[in-house]
């Protein structure tokens, strides 16, 4: 291959991979315009509009009644692994007596709001892509306009109002199994009394760290929604769409709760220290 | 009335509707055929603003449908019933709960009136004592003529748009369903537009027939007309002939894309 072939060969795939770039650019930036504009109407809608009570509730019972069992399984297990890692490293140091304060900050601050979120995210988020796809794919969200309704409204308010009641709920039932999974190892395997480890957890919080985590939840909870609902209405290709979308939405949603996390805990951080 | 003025829409780069252009008068029933794929659905959607034209206008009612505000676009949706193709019940509610929706969501109307108009519309459309079944335990006929009974459960109802009413169905479900149309034309005087590629069920319920092919319409008549049609497009498409221009265009343009 002569030098000038082999230098158009490579401006070709030069420009193939920039074109394959900009088109993947390009998606990105209409799906983030399209998650800005669902969630601009739906909170618009919120303040303007009647909220439908007979659906929130039913939603609520749901995303939150439902949810109650899986939650307390994992936040019991993750406080449990909490205090017996830190039991591992801080016993070598005789400085057990550390453990109900570093559990208690780590659940309330962070595992409690993330794992709620995640949980959320994976059991309600995925239900809902799918309903609303299946929705979409069967023409029903058709259907509602065609019966003078706004999908949004009557479908994608009352989800949203329903997260943002029942996760930051989730979030501080959340926060009391995961400090009662460090209770029970601190007092049955670490010999701290339950009335010392009761102190120690009330003195190592501030009514900040609770704050900043129910915070994250209220932000988590609006990504879930405006996620699941997204993928949910631009659903195409019937059973296998509806597949696609679901696993989009889990993906997504565990993404940008982690990227949120990561912000609002650099904002506790730095800014409001 | 309803016009269809030049209405172009594409899909991606995929033209599906090309400087369209069509009139229905008020009161009468309008079918318009094509083969699957072509763009009625799509043509439907557009008079009720489901779907928006890249170019064109829809006028119903003296009203340009596109540039209605979202409540002014839902007062004239209040008047207009439709039939999907599938019959999109809400999975979720009892078939009492579709066919009272839009009394339920827009009429402050009480329980009780709304459960009799349900009761009507449904013994409109030969059902009695179901409202509390759910869509998932019915037939496709009876969905059909659920999804028919929710069209036409409104106050208010001056135009009707089916969406292949007979499609899925056995013949004799097929006529049963156009015998239907046609007698809520008449007890209800509405105007209605219905899409299908089926000619017997066009024949039997249109007042004018119209041929929508590649985008554009090609011919507007009533039953007898387009029986008795010369367009070479049109008479392959009644007689339902594998050989023909259509067939023959398709193949030209297959060869000449790969």
């Amino acid at each position: 291959m002569d030098l000038k072939t082999r230098l158009n060969f490579s401006k070709k795939n030069l420009e193939i991979s920039l074109l394959i770039s900009g088109r993947r650019f390009l998606a990105a930036l209409c799906y983030l315009g399209g998650l800005s504009i669902l969630a601009g109407k739906t909170i618009g809608a919120v303040f303007t509009n009647f909220v439908r009570r007979k659906l929130v509730i039913e939603q609520l019972n749901k995303v939150g009644v439902n949810s109650i069992l899986i939650v307390f399984l994992v936040t019991i297990f993750t406080g449990i692994v909490l205090a017996l890692q830190s039991a591992y490293a801080l016993k070598k140091f005789e400085a057990a007596i550390y453990i109900p304060g570093m559990v208690a900050l780590s659940v309330t601050r962070e595992l409690g709001p993330v794992l709620t979120a995640l949980i959320i995210a994976g059991r309600v988020g995925a239900s809902m892509t799918a309903e609303i796809g299946t929705m979409k794919v069967t023409e029903q969200i058709d259907a509602l306009e065609s019966l003078a309704t706004d999908p949004v409204n009557y479908l994608v308010v009352p989800r949203f109002v329903a997260l943002l009641i029942a996760v930051p709920i989730l979030t501080i039932y959340g926060d009391f199994i995961g400090v009662l999974g460090g209770y029970l190892v601190g007092v049955t395997k670490l010999n701290i009394s339950p009335h010392l480890y009761m102190n120690l957890t009330i003195d190592s919080l501030v009514y900040k760290d609770v704050l900043t985590g129910l915070i994250k939840s209220v932000f988590f909870a609006a990504a879930i929604v405006i996620i699941s609902c997204y993928e949910g209405m631009r659903t195409v290709g019937g059973a296998e769409g509806v597949g696609r979308s679901t696993t989009m939405s889990v993906v997504m949603s565990f993404v940008l709760i982690l990227m949120l996390d990561c912000f609002f805990t650099a904002l506790f951080y730095f800014v409001f220290p | 009335m309803i016009e269809l003025k030049k209405i172009s829409k594409y899909f991606q780069n995929n033209k599906v509707l090309d400087n369209c252009s069509l009139t229905i008068n008020k009161g009468e029933t309008m079918v318009i055929i094509g083969r699957s794929g072509v763009g009625k659905s799509v043509l439907l959607k557009h008079i009720i603003g489901i779907l928006q034209p890249d170019s064109g206008d829809v006028i119903v009612d003296g009203q340009s449908v596109p540039r209605l505000k979202a409540k002014d676009l839902n007062k004239l949706r209040l008047e207009i019933g439709m039939l999907f193709q599938g019959a999109a019940l809400f999975d979720s509610m009892t078939v009492g709960e579709n066919v009272g929706f839009l009394l339920k969501e827009h009429t402050s109307a009480a329980n009780e009136s709304i459960d009799k108009k349900v009761e009507e519309s449904l013994a409109m459309v030969g059902l009695h004592g179901i409202q509390n079944l759910m869509p998932v335990s019915l037939s496709g006929g009876m969905k059909k003529r659920v999804g028919l009974a929710r069209a036409i459960c409104s106050q208010n109802l001056k135009i009707v748009l089916y969406d292949e009413p007979t499609t899925g169905l056995d013949p004799i479900m097929a006529d049963a369903i156009n015998n239907l149309i046609i007698s809520l034309h008449d007890k209800l005087n509405t105007t209605s537009i219905a899409v299908t590629h089926d000619m017997n069920s066009a024949y039997k319920i249109a007042d004018r027939i119209a041929m929508l092919y590649k985008g554009k319409i090609i011919a507007v008549g009533t039953p007898q007309e387009i029986k008795k049609t010369k367009d070479p497009f049109v008479k392959q498409f009644i007689t339902g002939d594998a050989h023909g221009p259509i067939t023959e265009h398709r193949a030209a343009e297959s060869y000449e894309l790969s």
